[in-house]
């Protein structure tokens, strides 16, 4: 049962067709990665799917509802959570404070004028819960800008799986880290989704990475799909290695570690 | 038949000053990305400095010829005091959040005020001499003062010297890529610290010279800088923030809505032009004739 | 229980022991001031309230507005209509009067100016007030003009003011204006220590993550921006009846330069700054005027040094400078 399927969307900009006629589906709890070059219109169809951007033609249907037309609100509030290749955080917030939010705003507490958030034990106890779930707890008090890239990149996530959405859009999210802290990072993530059953799409330039987490892997190509399957599929797919690699690689080699940054 | 052109004709006036005033904000801006709050101060003083100094070489016997060449005194002021204010009270807040610089402009415009008030004193000053000088013309059997139509002069060649100095000549490119990117033109050698200087000098001149080319129809009088700046604002609003171009439509439909609303609705006349502000600010928030890229 | 012990431990209990002494001094201020001294704090108090609601945009929402001379001349004005036309004495119904229409002028100007941010937002704010003061200036057989509306002293709780006006105003009337003032502190507290108001810092500090986590950026800022612009309508209402008078004066839009001015000079980083910076700007104003003919050369010259070396005002350089004694302790 495909919890989301995106038919024919198109996305141009000017005469930049970022995404031209895509097809697109995750099923319940599926960990799927996205790869591509850059400027295959990874980002921007995720931007698609999580309401940042409208298509110019195309369908999206989540949880068996038509949210072409929707606003960010109202797909974050049919579950759909993403997080962003450049962190975006509440710098002066603490760490608390910012899984906080996503708590008080998924409860619809954020309206309230006449209650004091602090006193508010069960979010409190829940954002806690959610930082040591992401090793971030010993940052509970501090700033968000002020602790590692790293820390922020897993924070970033925290915050969008405070949400309890039932799909979560993760764009780059070891992009910046060291090699030595990706595994970590990417460890903490898939296991926390996987006991959730909520369905992933990582956007990653990592290969190692996409090919040791990821169920399903579907390549973008200059705003198309050029190939979708398990892992196994990709790597021997002649199409798929020789665009992304160029010809000059023997056809059984393995895909190479990329270190990307931008997409 | 007359009076229609006299109307056409003052409204000109009132856009030509507007220009010059609105026009070195915009460029100010469009450049550096700074909204001077005390920018109208520096078009008080431009007419403070005239007036004092076409003042005294009346007082002294000189011909009017002198008194005219005296003029754009005012405009120097307002450069010289504009070029001290950027290199040393702007500067450190180029890399501070622009709330900041709306802060610190606004300090200056409350020194400016006060210190016009120290050298010049409370009381208005003119410099009719030269206004009187060229008496008036016979427009349609009307009469209509001579001096109205050198400052529409001086606002049209403005405009075309402008057009030419920022699309003709070197300091213009220079002066289009910093304002386009200014980490790209720092990057290709460009100085960018001396291009700000020198923009800034510039927008202060032509406010300046505004002040210096009016004051012989009006009189300096404190307070004047505080008045024009909102109606700069509105100039810009409509226009655009950072286009010159934008400026000199924007004050073209302000003197005319002007002129229409003081001959035929003098209640609401200023009300309509910050009405029109809003209004513009809610439909195309960049203003009327900025091109979409920035 | 024990969360009433932790807190009378910590740091925080002694960091707001000052409130004590302070609210003592309020107190017995008119006992212990000449009543011009009490009569600058009450116009401090006010500006206080003022300023209180102003920082709930800037402080807290991040949106700095250079048009909130707009409610604040909205109050001082509803007051003076209300008094002058409808023969109203009683000062409460002045009040409310007053926030009403401070409410529906915040809603109409937030409406239109929250769709925008930084520069934009700030000239369409000091654009729109400038409708008003025009209105004002020009429509002056309604609003009397640049000569204003006289404004007398209303009936207190249904008391009528005594004779003596000076000791009136700087005795029961101070005391109104603190109540008030205790009040609208508090409920200013709650709320930006309610979800929504750490909401709101939330869109302050990025305004795209707020959006993602559900927050609807406009809806938010515009309740800010009506909160914020009643608090300063309240302010122009009680100040109406202490000054005597409304004018144009305090619809000018570098009146409400003044109002960021106290702000920051109080410090807008944190909750008391802005009344801190009230009262303090009130009082040097007061003396700057009575001192020197060039009382702006002066103040523009505090606002510049603020701005260059303490930008985070009187609370945020007294805050950093504990917490590097602190550090070196």
């Amino acid at each position: 049962m495909n919890l989301l399927s995106a038919q024919g969307l198109r996305k141009a900009f000017g005469d930049n067709r970022a995404v031209d006629g895509v097809d697109f589906n995750v099923k319940q709890g599926e960990f799927l990665a996205l790869i591509g070059s850059n400027g295959a219109g990874k980002t921007t169809l995720v931007n698609l799917l999580s309401g940042l951007l409208h298509p110019d033609a195309g369908q999206i249907i989540f949880d068996e509802h038509d949210v072409t037309g929707w606003s960010a609100y109202r797909r974050i509030k049919a579950g759909i959570a993403r997080s962003f290749q450049i962190v975006n955080l509440f710098d002066r917030l603490s760490c608390a404070d910012n899984v906080a939010l996503s708590i008080f705003s998924r409860e619809g507490k954020t309206e309230t004028l006449g209650t004091l958030a602090a006193r508010d034990r069960p979010v409190w106890d829940e954002s806690h819960e959610v930082l040591r779930c992401f090793d971030l707890d010993r940052h509970a008090r501090m700033p968000a800008g002020a602790i590692s890239h790293g820390e922020r990149k897993l924070l970033d996530v925290a915050v969008a799986y405070a949400l309890r959405p039932k799909l979560l859009l993760l764009d780059e999210p070891t992009s910046g880290v060291s090699t030595r802290e990706k595994a970590p990072i990417m460890d903490i993530v898939s296991s926390i989704v996987r006991s959730g059953g909520i369905a992933v799409v990582i956007i990653e330039h990592d290969m190692d990475i996409v090919f040791r987490y990821s169920e399903r892997i579907v390549v973008m190509h200059q705003g198309s799909v050029l190939a979708d399957g398990t892992p196994d599929q990709i790597r021997q797919n002649e199409v798929v290695t020789s665009t992304l690699l160029g010809a000059s690689e023997t056809a059984d080699a393995p895909f190479a570690s990329s270190d990307h940054a931008g997409s | 038949m007359g009076v229609y052109a006299i109307h056409v004709l003052n409204a000109l006036l009132y856009s030509s000053v507007l220009f010059l005033i609105a026009g070195g904000l915009s460029l100010i801006y469009g450049v550096m990305r700074i909204v001077n709050l005390a920018h109208g101060n520096l078009y008080a003083l431009g007419a403070f400095v005239t007036a004092w100094a076409v003042g005294r070489a009346a007082e002294a016997g000189a011909p009017n010829a002198v008194l005219f060449a005296l003029l754009p005194v005012g405009a120097i002021a307002a450069a010289a005091v504009g070029a001290v204010i950027e290199s040393t009270l702007l500067r450190p807040f180029y890399k501070r959040a622009e709330e900041y610089q709306l802060l610190m402009t606004f300090g200056l415009l409350m020194i400016l005020e006060d210190l016009i008030r120290l050298v010049w004193g409370p009381n208005p000053l003119t410099a009719t001499n030269v206004y009187a000088a060229l008496g008036s013309i016979s427009i349609g059997g009307d009469r209509y003062p001579g001096y109205n139509l050198v400052i529409i002069a001086v606002g049209f060649l403005a405009a075309v010297f402008l057009r030419g100095f920022i699309y003709r000549t070197k300091f213009g490119v220079l002066l289009r890529a910093t304002s386009q990117d200014k980490r790209m033109a720092s990057a290709l050698g460009v100085n960018v610290n001396r291009i700000y200087l020198q923009a800034f000098t510039l927008g202060c001149f032509m406010a300046g010279l505004g002040g210096a080319v009016v004051v012989p129809s009006q009189s300096a009088v404190l307070g004047m800088g505080v008045d024009a700046l909102v109606l700069a604002f509105i100039v810009v609003v409509i226009g655009g923030l950072g286009s010159l171009e934008g400026a000199l439509a924007g004050a073209l439909i302000v003197g005319f809505v002007r002129e229409a609303g003081v001959t035929w609705f003098p209640e609401i006349e200023l009300a309509v032009l910050y009405l029109i502000a809003a209004l513009v600010l809610l439909v195309r928030p960049a203003g009327l004739f900025v091109r979409a890229s920035r | 229980m024990s969360q009433v012990a932790g807190f009378l431990r910590g740091r925080r209990a002694w960091a707001a022991a000052w409130i004590v002494p302070v609210s003592a001094l309020l107190l017995a201020a008119p006992y212990l001031f000449d009543p011009f001294q009490t009569l600058t704090l009450t116009y401090g108090l006010i500006a206080a309230i003022g300023a209180l609601g102003f920082n709930l945009l800037l402080g807290y929402t991040g949106l700095l507005s250079f048009g909130h001379s707009a409610y604040f001349g909205t109050g001082t004005y509803a007051v003076a209509f209300l008094v002058k036309y409808l023969k109203i004495t009683s000062m409460e119904l002045l009040l409310a009067g007053s926030v009403l229409a401070s409410a529906i002028v915040s809603v109409l100007f937030g409406y239109v100016c929250v769709r925008y941010t930084r520069i934009f937002f700030g000239i369409l704010t000091l654009a729109l007030s400038q409708v008003l003061w025009s209105l004002a200036f020009k429509f002056f057989w309604v609003t009397g003009g640049t000569d204003g509306l006289r404004v007398p002293t209303p009936k207190l709780l249904g008391l009528a003011p005594t004779d003596d006006k000076i000791e009136f105003l700087a005795h029961r009337y101070y005391y109104y204006v603190l109540a008030i003032f205790a009040a609208c502190v508090l409920i200013m507290w709650v709320v930006v220590h309610s979800p929504f108001g750490k909401a709101l810092q939330a869109i302050r500090d990025n305004e795209t993550r707020a959006e993602f986590i559900g927050i609807r950026i406009r809806r938010y800022r515009l309740i800010a921006f009506v909160i914020s612009g009643i608090f300063t309508g309240l302010a122009g209402a009680l100040w109406g009846p202490l000054n005597g008078l409304a004018s144009p004066d305090i619809l000018v839009w570098t009146f409400s330069g003044e109002i960021v001015f106290m702000t920051v000079l109080g410090g807008f980083t944190t909750f008391v700054g802005p009344i801190i910076g009230a009262v303090a700007f009130t009082y040097l104003k007061t003396y700057a005027v009575g001192f020197t003919v060039y009382w702006q050369l002066l103040l523009g010259t505090v606002l510049l040094v603020l701005v260059l070396a303490l930008p985070t005002g009187i609370t945020g350089t007294i805050q950093q400078a504990a917490a590097r004694l602190r550090r070196s302790i």
